[in-house]
């Protein structure tokens, strides 16, 4: 994984809430068998609008994508955060986040940082009223900055760690092979398994 | 201080705890590794992970705890054919490659276990309580009706529990959802759908997020497993990974006698571990919600995401009504897109569409209630209704008892098994504008087809509405 320590990119202000993973990319898309590739699926049907945040030159080139509250409910596709990172995005902010997304998020590289709804409220302002505005988020500091305005976000603390240092996680839960090991010894007879049938 | 159920199950699959870890440059914040005893696969969230697996020249460490089926992109008609969508056919292919490469067990089309995953499961006997479940599908959640801990994950997780059959967990809170009535029984015509869509218009879409939820109450007690797995199905509509059920009689009752179930001397020693799995009387949840069964009605939604819904007998609200101004966008948004004005009753929704089925409700109760309300009735002129078993196994049963001939006879559409057009990843969609009732769990924008509008319900609220061809629930009709 890509680690992620500091970034900055022009904001885009995504003034929706409950903006569920069916709208990030509609399940039509989820048909490929690739990890790449899933940007022309990214809010298809809404950048089918011309009216729509991404359609306009300002924001198109963004990467600090500032949504509403409950970004990222539904379902479990990771292919939702495929399609922000395929587009450019490598950061997303939101008063709280779907919990399953969130953990993509953190798997692939994804910043998803959790912000006090007042903060979106200025920083969408801002965007809104400048345009094209950069947006700075730094990890390490756990804040986001743009022009004057400055504040701080939430992020787990394993989550953080492992972006910081780009680790993969299924190397880390390697280390433990023996306690996996010494787990599945004791684990009890009647439990099923997928392959002997009664 | 006693324990919750799901943190009995929880500590019970620990193989590191992350608090006592000392030897990390995480500085102590690393997570619990929890060991996975059943992983359900798919054709979607898998191709992915498979492909991480062979990039590391890593096995699956337990395929006898894995097993796939082909359910999201299937197609409902025609499956001895080969998938006609070229891309569909792909991702079909490529998963039975996969499980080939790997040793998995699968289940294809045309296979009598075939099926949608969290159908196919429960009625194997793979589900018991106390288990910890994933797959990489967010109604895992179905799965905690057993008492088992059940969540959906994306496609890194699933990579991770192929490769190693545990996944690094961050400890949930806990919230107690109590439906109560006074003796435990629901109204007519309400269903334990009507139960869970009212719980997520109580806590909304993102209430649930951080909690494991655990259904409880003489209502809950009272339920089948067929009803309580429709309830916890849902729990993700309310943000939360997974809903619990603590096992009982119903629940030994549905399991007793399944393939994969314990037998003899076992399943003694099984029923007496699951009996242990209750929350103590004196474990204290972090949050309590409380349902009066006992004022429930029909429920329905009304916009785009499941929150969004009211008892059928009211009217479309009215966004202007609305103090907080977010919440007023949304409802604004959420009825130009339904396509519906403020003040109209929910009951003169007209709907061109009906869909009975999904892992929410394609279980042979689900379809039973439906045709005991269709049976000698029609399907009114205009509309078109989809009859989907969840599994295979689903739909030879309900054959077996004619429920088959009663949809047909009604003019509904009796279909293979699949995700069909909850999803739409197969044919089976709406086309632009179309409106449909529908028993299945999301009514997100595009949800059912892109610009399909969808109107979440019951089974019995799907075949009255189907009969009448405006949202309606089986004591309308004369």
């Amino acid at each position: 994984m890509q680690a992620f320590r500091r970034h900055t990119g022009v904001g885009v202000p995504l003034r929706r809430s409950d903006v569920d993973t069916d709208q990030i990319i509609p399940a039509v898309y989820l048909k490929r068998v690739t990890r790449t590739g899933f940007e022309d699926g990214l809010f298809a049907a809404w950048r089918a609008h011309e009216d729509f945040v991404l359609n306009h030159e300002a924001y198109c080139n963004g990467s600090v994508l500032v949504a509403g509250p409950d970004f990222g409910t539904g379902s479990s596709r990771e292919h939702a955060v495929w399609a922000l990172l395929d587009y450019g995005f490598r950061v997303v902010i939101s008063p709280r986040f779907g919990e399953i997304f969130r953990g993509n998020a953190g798997k692939q590289g994804l910043l998803a940082a959790q912000c006090r709804r007042d903060d979106v409220e200025l920083l969408w302002k801002l965007l809104e009223s400048e345009p094209g505005t950069e947006v700075t988020v730094d990890l390490s500091e756990q804040t986001v900055q743009a022009k004057d305005l400055t504040f701080g976000f939430a992020i787990d603390g394993y989550t953080r760690w492992r972006l910081l240092e780009g680790l993969d996680d299924i190397a880390l839960s390697l280390r433990h092979a023996e306690e996996i090991d010494a787990f599945e010894a004791q684990r009890p007879a009647w439990l099923p398994t997928t392959i002997t049938q009664r | 201080m006693g324990r919750t159920l799901a943190a009995k199950v929880w500590d019970a699959h620990v193989v590191h705890r992350g608090d006592d870890n000392p030897d990390t440059s995480s500085g102590g914040v690393a997570p619990d590794l929890l060991y996975i005893d059943l992983h359900l696969v798919h054709e979607v969230t898998s191709p992915q992970a498979f492909d991480g697996l062979r990039l590391a020249g890593r096995p699956v460490r337990r395929p006898d705890l894995t097993i796939t089926t082909e359910d999201h992109n299937v197609p409902t008609v025609d499956i001895e054919l080969p998938i006609a969508d070229e891309v569909s056919r792909t991702q079909v292919e490529t998963l039975r490659r996969n499980c080939a490469e790997f040793g998995v067990r699968l289940h294809s089309m045309g296979d009598v276990e075939q099926g949608i995953v969290h159908v196919v499961g429960p009625q194997l006997g793979l589900t018991q309580p106390g288990m910890t479940v994933v797959c990489g599908d967010s109604h895992t959640s179905t799965h905690g009706a057993f008492g088992a801990l059940a969540f959906g994950i994306g496609t890194s997780e699933v990579e991770h529990v192929l490769a190693t059959q545990t996944l690094p967990l961050r400890a949930f809170k806990t919230m107690s959802v109590v439906v109560h009535s006074r003796d435990g029984s629901l109204p007519a015509g309400v269903t334990s759908k009507d139960i869970i869509l009212a719980v997520i218009a109580r806590i909304g879409t993102g209430g649930g997020a951080g909690y494991v939820l655990e259904y409880r109450g003489n209502v809950i007690e009272q339920l089948s497993m067929e009803a309580r797995m429709t309830i916890c199905n849902m729990s993700i509509e309310a943000g939360a990974r997974a809903g619990m059920i603590a096992p009982d009689a119903t629940t030994f009752d549905y399991l007793a006698g399944r393939p994969h179930t314990p037998a003899g001397p076992q399943w003694d020693a099984a029923v007496a571990h699951w009996q242990s799995l209750h929350t103590d009387a004196d474990a204290v949840f972090d949050a309590d919600v409380h349902i009066d069964a006992d004022t429930l009605t029909p429920f329905v939604t009304w916009g785009t995401n499941p929150g969004q819904g009211l008892p059928l007998s009211e009217r479309v609200p009215d966004p202007e009504q609305i103090t907080d101004e977010g919440e007023r966008l949304a409802v604004h948004k959420a009825l130009s897109y339904m396509d519906l004005q403020p003040g109209t009753p929910l009951r003169d929704i007209a709907v061109d569409a009906v869909f009975l089925g999904s892992c929410t409700n394609g279980r042979i109760e689900d379809l039973r209630a439906a045709a005991a309300v269709l049976a000698g009735r029609r399907v009114r002129d205009g509309v078109r209704m989809l009859v989907v078993p969840g599994s295979m196994r689903v739909r030879a049963q309900a054959e077996a008892e004619g429920l088959h001939e009663v949809f047909t006879a009604a003019g509904a559409q009796w279909r293979s098994a699949g995700c069909s057009m909850c999803l739409g990843m197969n044919p089976d969609q709406l086309a632009a504008g179309e409106r449909c009732a529908s028993t299945s769990n999301r009514n997100f924008e595009g949800r059912q087809g892109k610009g399909g509008r969808t109107h979440l319900v019951s089974p019995l609220v799907a075949a009255a509405t189907a009969i009448r061809g405006t949202l309606s629930s089986p004591s309308d009709l004369t």
